[in-house]
């Protein structure tokens, strides 16, 4: 057995290294510089939203016409649109619209998928297909194609946007749950449930549902995002809120027709989004990840 | 352990004065604290111990493979005299498969379950530097055909799930002996499987020994097995070892309590006859009566094929008795088990239990009668709710019968946990931070609850290693002499049955061939399956060292 080599036989170094792996993975474990940064994003467009005058004294709907369109400075942190109207108030007003518009399209998706998947999951084979067949009707139009039919049935506005944006949500929420409440089920505490004389319902409210809702609210936090970046797109095709309400997809629009000569129009309104859209998809990575 | 190395060749695997950690939420813990051993080349030597007692992390570290939070603190594991310890992983990448194998414990996860089996046993051959394809499938064929696979060029196009347990862990066996290792680890090689396969790879193992001379590091919870193929048994507790030496002289005369306390523990044919028998309480109608049963599962894919698990079998089980229903996997004891409890509806005949006919109750009146008999799972990590609270799990059936007030609830769960001996400071708990034994204890607890008649037991101990198996049985024991339980025992393992059950039935394929008093059933068997099942058992040197 002269095979192995020997000259490798002092690597002092090797357990330094390993040392410093499992340290800095320790760290990694117990703080997370993404997560704190997503909710501090989260945190601040939420203050946005419910106190929007500590953050800027300059009025979103009213503006002097003598500043339109300037660049950002120090009196206009982020510039000044067509209007003369400070670009940072209109976001930081823009804000509630936003959110309450994500907010209520995830509740609708929520809500309404998650019982329609719990209904498919826990019930028969006849009732299972027939939900689920109609899901895979929703899942099979596009999203944006079916909130613009929504808001044609149902009217333009903040709240029918919100609206159409859940229901095109509701899809996804459905499948997700049903598949956790199909595999909470076979699960052998659910039998034991059943065998100890427990009723479906009360055996349903005990184990089923807490065990399967984990990963619908991770999935909710994602849709959160994503309910924001297609309100905003609502809000850009004219579907969304009418003008001169300031919501930030329609900021984004209307900035769009000076993107040669303000550029900041578009920018800042649209960074705003990305940053909420990405610490939503954050959260989620970090809830799911709590369920696993 | 610290063998002079002076005239004599260094021993093939020294590991010395060992200390593993691992990262947890607390610090880090310690769980090796200095261990040494020598294994020489050829030699079986079996570690020995009970779950957290570190044996497996000992395995592991010799190879490399201990999980991200672990760590080798200090100590030194030396193949042939070069040390092997500090090496980084690619280096080590060149020894494991070819010098050093792994056969790990989960046949059922350790395939991957999207390549086939000649995919996976050549991938070995590739890793090492083979190139030429035709060689590597003649060597993959040559491999399968050694291992015991009937019909190998087919296994070697199938996937994973189309194969057994068994079979899945003669393919591990396989890649393992692929390159003719000087040392196999292997890693509860058989605690997933029943013990007529059990003791089919365990020879397999001894047969690829003898063979090739490969040294084997048998890590094991089983004393029976270990002093069955053992050369040197090392005994570890808490970490550390407690005794080592000649597999002879540690079972003749364990030196140390808790070696003894191990021996002790060993489900073995030997010492069973020690129970008393239950007479049966009443006279009159037996708790359990089963006639004519049989039960067909169709079979997806196939309309008119239907697959018969149960065939016309028949028993009774006297009120106050334990029956036990033993056979290799697939042999229909579970289905068996699962028609009595009536989560399984019979094909035709009749199971009749505490005086009802069970295919016939439905709805209120089928829920009325589950309190009169429950179900304890094999597997206690599956059958607790993770997010109920111990206090909550327990509680919980008597919520679903006449409202009992919360704090006469509260009493009376904590009475019964407290009866099958957890500690108080664990029923706010949720099942994670509880140990396999004291879930299974947890579950008894929620089973008991309710006062049932009758306890049916599925494979109840299998998953728990032999010292908390132990102290199960002893309380299932006491529990049904307190309350004049039935029980009706489904297990493979006969030492067990042994051991707690007055009567037995043996089932192969849905049938029942052979029935009686456990005694006679042990003593002379009438069926070449059944003697095959008792040979099957591990302990035999066991035996005779008594």
């Amino acid at each position: 057995m002269t095979d192995v080599p020997f000259e490798q036989q002092a690597a002092p170094a090797t357990p330094h290294r390993l040392d410093l792996r499992t340290s800095t993975s320790r760290l990694r474990r117990s703080f997370h510089p993404g997560l704190w940064i997503s909710w501090g994003v989260i945190g601040i467009v939420a203050a946005f939203a419910v106190v929007p005058w500590l953050f800027t004294g300059h009025d979103p709907v009213d503006g002097s016409p003598l500043e339109r369109r300037q660049a950002p400075s120090l009196v206009h942190w982020l510039g000044t649109d067509e209007l003369g109207r400070d670009l940072f108030a209109r976001i930081v007003y823009g804000a509630v619209n936003t959110l309450s518009g994500a907010v209520v399209a995830v509740a609708v998706g929520l809500v309404v998928g998650t019982l329609l998947g719990v209904v498919a999951g826990s019930s028969g084979r006849r009732i299972d297909d027939a939900v689920m067949r109609l899901v895979d009707v929703l899942l099979a139009v596009p999203a944006l194609l079916l909130s613009l039919s929504i808001i044609i049935l149902l009217g333009f506005g903040t709240v029918n946007a919100a609206i159409a944006v859940g229901v095109a949500s509701v899809a996804s929420f459905a499948r997700l749950a049903r598949a956790e409440v199909v595999r909470v089920r076979r699960s052998d505490y659910v039998e034991a449930a059943f065998g100890s004389g427990g009723r479906f319902f009360a055996v349903l409210w005990r184990h089923v549902l807490p065990n399967s809702l984990n990963a619908v609210l991770a999935l909710a936090a994602l849709q959160f995002g994503s309910a924001i970046l297609q309100i905003s797109t609502l809000g850009f095709l004219g579907y969304g809120a009418p003008p001169p309400t300031p919501e930030w997809g329609l900021l984004i629009a209307e900035g769009r027709n000076y993107i040669s000569t303000a550029w900041w129009l578009t920018t800042f309104p649209g960074l705003f989004v990305v940053a909420a859209v990405l610490s939503a998809n954050r959260i989620s990575l970090s809830l799911r990840g709590r369920s696993a | 352990m610290s063998a002079p190395v002076d005239v004599s060749p260094p021993p093939l695997l020294s590991i010395e004065d060992l200390v593993v950690s691992y990262a947890t939420a607390a610090g880090r813990t310690r769980v090796v604290h200095g261990v040494s051993l020598d294994i020489r080349a050829g030699e079986v030597v079996a570690l020995v111990g009970e779950s957290g007692s570190g044996k497996t992390t000992i395995g592991q570290s010799v190879i490399g493979l201990l999980p991200e939070n672990g760590r080798i603190d200090s100590g030194t594991v030396r193949l042939n005299g070069t040390p092997i310890s500090d090496w980084s992983q690619d280096r080590l990448d060149g020894l494991r498969g070819a010098r050093i194998s792994l056969v790990p414990q989960d046949p059922g996860n350790s395939l991957n379950p999207v390549r086939t089996i000649g995919a996976q046993v050549g991938e070995i051959f590739r890793i090492h530097g083979y190139r030429d394809r035709a060689e590597i499938d003649r060597r993959v064929l040559e491999l399968l055909t050694r291992v015991g696979l009937s019909d190998p060029e087919l296994r070697a196009r199938q996937y994973p799930h189309e194969l057994s347990g068994g079979m899945r862990q003669r393919v591990l066996i396989a890649i393992a002996v692929a390159l003719k290792p000087d040392l196999i680890i292997a890693d509860e090689p058989t605690s997933a499987l029943d013990v007529t396969v059990q003791r089919r790879i365990l020879d397999l193992i001894d047969d690829l020994r003898a063979e090739t001379g490969t040294a084997v590091l048998l890590v094991t919870h089983d004393l029976g097995i270990a002093a069955d193929r053992a050369d040197r048994v090392v005994v570890l507790q808490h970490g550390r070892i407690q005794e080592q030496g000649a597999a002879r002289d540690v079972l003749a005369r364990p030196t140390q309590p808790y070696t003894r306390q191990l021996l002790a523990d060993a489900p073995s044919l030997a010492r069973a006859a020690q129970r008393r028998p239950r007479p049966a309480s009443t006279p009159g109608e037996p708790a359990i009566v089963v006639e004519d049963l049989t039960v067909d599962f169709s079979v997806t894919g196939d309309r008119r094929g239907t697959f018969r698990a149960l065939d016309r079998i028949g028993f009774s089980v006297a009120a106050g008795t334990t029956h036990a229903l033993v056979g290799e996997s697939g042999s229909g004891k579970t289905t068996a088990s699962r028609t009595v409890v009536g989560f399984q509806s019979p094909t035709s005949g009749r199971v009749q239990v505490a005086g009802a006919d069970v295919a016939s109750l439905r709805g209120e009146a089928l829920r009325q009668w589950r309190r009169t008999i429950q179900l304890v799972y094999q597997n206690p990590f599956a059958s607790l709710d993770p997010r109920q609270s111990i206090r909550a799990i327990v509680e919980e059936p008597l919520l679903n019968f006449a409202p009992v007030p919360a704090a006469d609830r509260r009493r009376r769960a904590e009475t019964l946990l407290e009866r099958v001996g957890l500690p108080g400071a664990t029923f706010g708990r949720p099942p994670a931070a509880l140990s396999g034994g004291q879930r299974q204890r947890v579950a008894i607890a929620r089973a008991l609850v309710l006062d049932p008649a009758i306890l049916v037991l599925d494979e109840a101990v299998s998953a728990l290693d032999v010292t908390v198996q132990a102290q199960i049985l002893a309380l299932l024991d006491e529990l049904q002499r307190e309350r004049g339980l039935t029980y009706l025992f489904v297990s493979h393992d006969l030492a067990v049955v042994r051991q707690i059950a007055d009567t037995v039935s043996v089932l192969q394929q849905g049938r029942i061939v052979e029935s009686g008093p456990v005694q006679d059933v042990f003593l002379h068997p009438l069926t070449a399956y059944t003697r095959d099942l008792i040979d099957a058992v591990p302990g035999r040197r066991l035996q005779a060292a008594e």
